[in-house]
Order: C-alpha cells, then structure tokens, then sequence
C-alpha cells in the first residue's frame, strides 16, 4: 500500500490540518502502532495519556467501537416503562436511542432517527402504538418497524412516491435488548455477549443485592459536567480519592479508608463494585497521616439525616457500582440511584441520576431517602465535589498532551482488593477501554 | 409587601455571602426543599436539597463553609414581585419567580437556574418567617454543581 489507510488518516488535529495541507506528507512516517495513532506509555495501564481526554478524533472513534461495539448500556430502568405502549428517549454514548415497551410487552430499542430525513422521532416519554415523526409523518410501530409514510400514493394521482419504494424491511438501526433485575440494557452490535456474562457474577449479585424487591422511582436530575466522560468514570472507580476529597463523608464516618470494605473489579476490568461498612473504623491511620480531611470539632446539629435504616440487612453502607462503559448505581446508607454517564462532546458530559426507593417503603423510610438525597447527587455533601474535581483534570489538558497520569495506588494490576485505598478498578477501565479501542 | 420584603432581605444575605443568616429567615421546624419542575409535574419526591429544620440549614452552611471543596462562586438572585396566593393553614401563601446568576472567580457569569419559590410564609411574629420554601427550578440539568442555597 503506497499511502496509509483512511482510518490511519483520522488522527490529531494537529496532524489532520497538516494532512489536508498535503496528505503525501504522511508518506513515510513511522508505522503506527495502531490506526488511531496513539503511543500508549510503556508503563502500561499505570499510565493513561491525557490526550485521550482531549482528542476529537479518540471521541469519535468511541462511538464507533465502544458506545456501538460490543458494549451493554444501560436505557432505563423497567419500572420507567411500565405499560406496554410505553416509550421514551434516552441514549446510548451520543446517539439518541428509543427504548419501549411493545403492546405485547417485550421491550425495544431503536434509534431515535427517522428513516427519511434524520429527523428525531421522540423527545419525552410517551404512550401509543406507534411513534410518528413530526417532520413528514412517516410512522414506526414500537418495535422500529417503518410502518407508513405520508403520500405515499402522492396526492390526487400526483406526487409521491416511486412504485417500487416499500415500506415492507425497513427497520430503524435496532439494538438487541436485554434486562437484569429491573434495569434495562441495550448493544448496537451482535457479538456482544449475554448481559450477565458480561456482568460477570460478583457484579451480578451486587446488582441483585440492591434490586431485592420491586422499586419505585423517586425523581432524577441531571449534572452537566464540563469534562470528557472518562474523567468522570475514572472518578467514580477511584475509591482512593473519597475520603480525601469528601471531607464530609470523613468526618462523619461514613467512609473511611480504614474502614471494613475493599473493591471488586470483574474479571474482564470492565465492571467494579467498592463497599465499606461504617462498622470497626479505626482512628490511628487517621490520625497518622495527618489528613486535612480529619477535623473532629465538626459536627452535625441535626443527625436526623444520617439515621437511616440496614435495609440490606448486611451492614454495608457504601455500594458504588460501575458497569462498563457509562452505567453506575449506588446504595449510600439509604440513598439508592442509578446514573448514565453520557458524553456529549470531547469535554462536555451529561449525568442522567434517577433515585428510586421501594414499593414497600413507609412514610419514614420515604422521608429517610428524601434527606439523604443530600449526600449524593449534584449538590450532595458528600458528591458535589466530583462535578468541580472532573473539571480541574479536563482544564490542564491542554499543557498535559503528551504527559500522562500517574495510577499506581495498589500496584499495577486490576484484580480486586480487600482495600479501597486502591486505583486497581481505574485500571480495569482502561484495559477494557484499550481492549476495545485496540489501543 | 411583607412578602416581597423578606424575598429582599433572603436573596441579600445570600448574594452577599451571609449565609450564616440564611437560617434564621425560617420558622423551626420549617420546610426548604430545591426539587426540580419536571419531578414536581410528575410528583416524584426527590430533589436536589430537602431539610425540615434550622439545625439541617444551618449544616448545610458549616459543611460549605468547612468541608466541601467547590469553586469560589458567588450568586446574584433577580426575584418578581410575588404573586400571593389563598392563604391556608394560617400562612400566606406566594409565588416569587427568580433567575440566578452564578459568578464565578474567574469571571465567568452564567445563568445558573430559573424557577419559582412557593412559598408558605408565618406573618404572626415580630419578623415574617419562612414556614415552607420550595425552590422549583425550571432546568432540570445543573451545570457542574450546586452549593449555595437558592
């Protein structure tokens, strides 16, 4: 081959201008290592260059091989659909999706980008038996299937279209569907493995630990984070910053790094789960490393909002939950959540949080989960901090391309670990990352 | 006017850095939740912020003042004239519309949220006090954070 490929084309800003200047330039330079030209550091996944966080050309290469490669990601909850003809848009990475619940019940997803002119079809929950798109009608039963198409025939025996167009196979670009205890996950390609396996069981069970019973959706919000998405899933693998950032969480006990806990990465580092109990805390490590973090003269005025419940009857407080690429659920005492980490541009992500409680809940319990929504979400105690953290990170990049960041809290693997002082589940995220990117 | 009063002097002593003060513009026990449009058309709960106390406002000032790490930022609050509404359970009752600017230290100013206070006010004491306030914000998406009471 004389020139370098098209994908070897697609690289750096930089190098993209000059390559339009005149791409035989390209001729003779060094063969990449791989076709988004990026030179991982030799330290392996203890480094992670920053320019991953920065190049458009990496952004869109994700959509391509994560967001719509072998990847499970999660829609919505099953509870947000709860009758069949229910629908409603989400996403999956950038790509607006459909999930819905066909009249026969089982559940669909489809983009959410009509056929004819690209148009978007849906823009909030809905209910019926077909989606129309506003632009030109053209209509779609609830499994994505292009039912009809407005004049079709034309008008009058004027107009319309061929003779030979058929609606009959036209389908909006489908994902395959699958569900595990009440969440609902979505892929855009076929050689995604089932969603359990994917899980992995440690993951599974944890889900399921949370998802014991039938849940009821509280209220969401959404955080705009002006920081490429990995940032953001970097922060919530990376157990090793809560108790030196969350000066509350600290100070009131709720995760201390000598606590009881530890971090579970599956076996394919895609997936984590971190835990700790608030039980057999121990102050010497504390107070030997002189944290910041440690200021035992403050304290709450009212506790109520900590008095909560062992609803899981295991005494584990903390349960943060990640599934790879962008699914997150967390139990803080008795706060429960699950998040959607989606990107919106190379340094712009969007945080989709949807708290739920259980159909069984009592006025108590309600009021327990409404003032612990003060912990966690966009201006929670002890989770606002991360929304201005992801952003000091994304700010320097410009000075940083070409360095890298430094992971190598607890070694240099990803298994799991009995501590959560640990950056194990970060580098679970970049080797799966890495696997998928061929990077 | 008593309303549109202690509208004033609350959003005053929060652009002006007095949030120490922010308690005491409520009754004890009171109601201060910041719940978004959508969740409350939906009558979903959950908000962003919920106390049912003074002692809960005042934490929420210590733990900004002594433990959360957020960007220097200040707000700068534009309230309407309140629309005051059938009084019930002895409290008037008000509608106040606001925008907030959020400044930050670097200069940058942006509209940080929209949305109406419905509030349920004590006007038998000496000072009319905050009995219930909620902040129902039009945006359901939050830029970076939120800190700072509305």
């Amino acid at each position: 081959m004389m020139r370098p490929c098209v994908f070897a084309d697609v690289r750096a800003d930089r190098d993209a201008a000059a390559a339009l200047r005149g791409g035989d330039k390209l001729v003779g330079r060094p063969r990449l290592r791989n076709d988004i030209d990026l030179v991982w550091p030799k330290e392996g996944l203890r480094r992670i260059p920053y320019e991953v966080y920065a190049r458009e050309d990496i952004y869109a290469r994700e959509r391509a091989r994560i967001f719509e490669g072998p990847t499970w990601n999660f829609l919505c909850l099953e509870i947000e659909l709860p009758n069949p003809g229910a629908y409603r848009a989400t996403f999956v990475g950038d790509v607006p999706v459909i999930v819905a619940r066909h009249g026969d019940g089982t559940l669909h997803a489809f983009e959410n980008r009509c056929l004819h002119r690209g148009a978007m079809l849906c823009l909030k929950p809905g209910t019926g038996k077909e989606i129309s798109c506003v632009y030109h009608n053209w209509t779609y039963d609830l499994t994505g299937r292009l039912t009809g198409v407005a004049f079709q025939k034309g008008v009058n025996g004027k107009g319309g279209m061929p003779p030979e167009f058929s609606t009959a196979g036209r389908h909006l670009r489908q994902l395959r569907v699958a569900t595990f205890a009440g969440l609902v996950f979505g892929t855009f390609a076929d050689d995604t493995p089932a969603l359990e396996t994917y899980l992995g069981p440690e993951i599974a069970a944890r889900i399921r630990r949370v998802m014991a019973k039938p849940i009821r959706p509280m209220g969401s919000v959404s955080q705009y984070l002006h920081s490429n998405w990995k940032v953001y899933a970097d922060n919530l693998r990376d157990s090793y910053h809560a108790s030196l950032l969350h000066l509350f969480f600290t100070t009131f006990k709720l995760n201390r790094l000598s606590m009881q806990g530890g971090i579970i990465v599956s076996e394919n580092g895609a997936n984590h789960v971190s835990y700790s109990k608030m039980a057999s805390d121990r102050d010497d490590d504390y107070d030997a490393a002189k944290l910041r973090a440690k200021q035992d003269n403050f304290g709450l005025s009212d506790r109520t909002m900590l008095q909560g419940r062992d609803e899981f009857g295991d005494g584990i407080t903390l349960q943060i939950l990640t599934v790879f690429p962008g699914f997150i659920m967390h139990q803080i005492q008795n706060s429960l959540a699950v998040r959607q980490i989606l990107p919106k541009r190379v340094d712009e992500t969007e945080l989709n949080w949807t708290y739920f409680g259980f159909a069984d809940d009592d006025d108590a319990m309600r009021t327990i989960r409404l003032k612990q929504t003060n912990l966690v979400g966009p201006g929670g105690y002890i989770s606002m901090e991360d929304g201005a953290v992801v952003n000091f990170v994304q700010r320097t990049l410009p000075g940083g391309i070409g360095d890298a960041s430094i992971v190598e809290m607890g070694g240099a693997g990803t298994s799991s670990q009995d501590t959560r002082v640990t950056e194990s589940a970060v580098r679970g995220f970049w080797h799966a990352y890495r696997e998928r990117m061929g990077v | 006017m008593v309303v549109d009063n202690l509208q004033a002097r609350y959003v005053a002593a929060i652009d002006n850095d007095r949030l120490e003060d922010w308690p005491g513009f409520f009754t004890d026990p009171c109601r201060y939740e910041i719940i978004s449009a959508e969740n409350v058309e939906q009558n979903l709960p959950l908000g962003v912020f919920f106390a049912d106390s003074r002692a809960m406002l005042a934490d929420r000032v210590a733990s900004l003042r002594r433990a959360n790490i957020y960007e220097a930022q200040r707000y700068r609050h534009i309230v309407s004239p309140a629309l005051v509404l059938p009084p019930a359970d002895n409290l008037t009752r008000a509608q106040t519309n606001f925008l907030v600017v959020r400044i930050m230290l670097d200069g940058d100013m942006r509209l940080f949220m929209s949305g109406r206070y419905l509030d349920a006010i004590d006007l038998s004491g000496p000072t009319a006090l905050f009995a219930e306030k909620r902040v129902i914000f039009d945006n359901r998406r939050i830029d970076t954070l939120l800190a700072l009471p509305i």
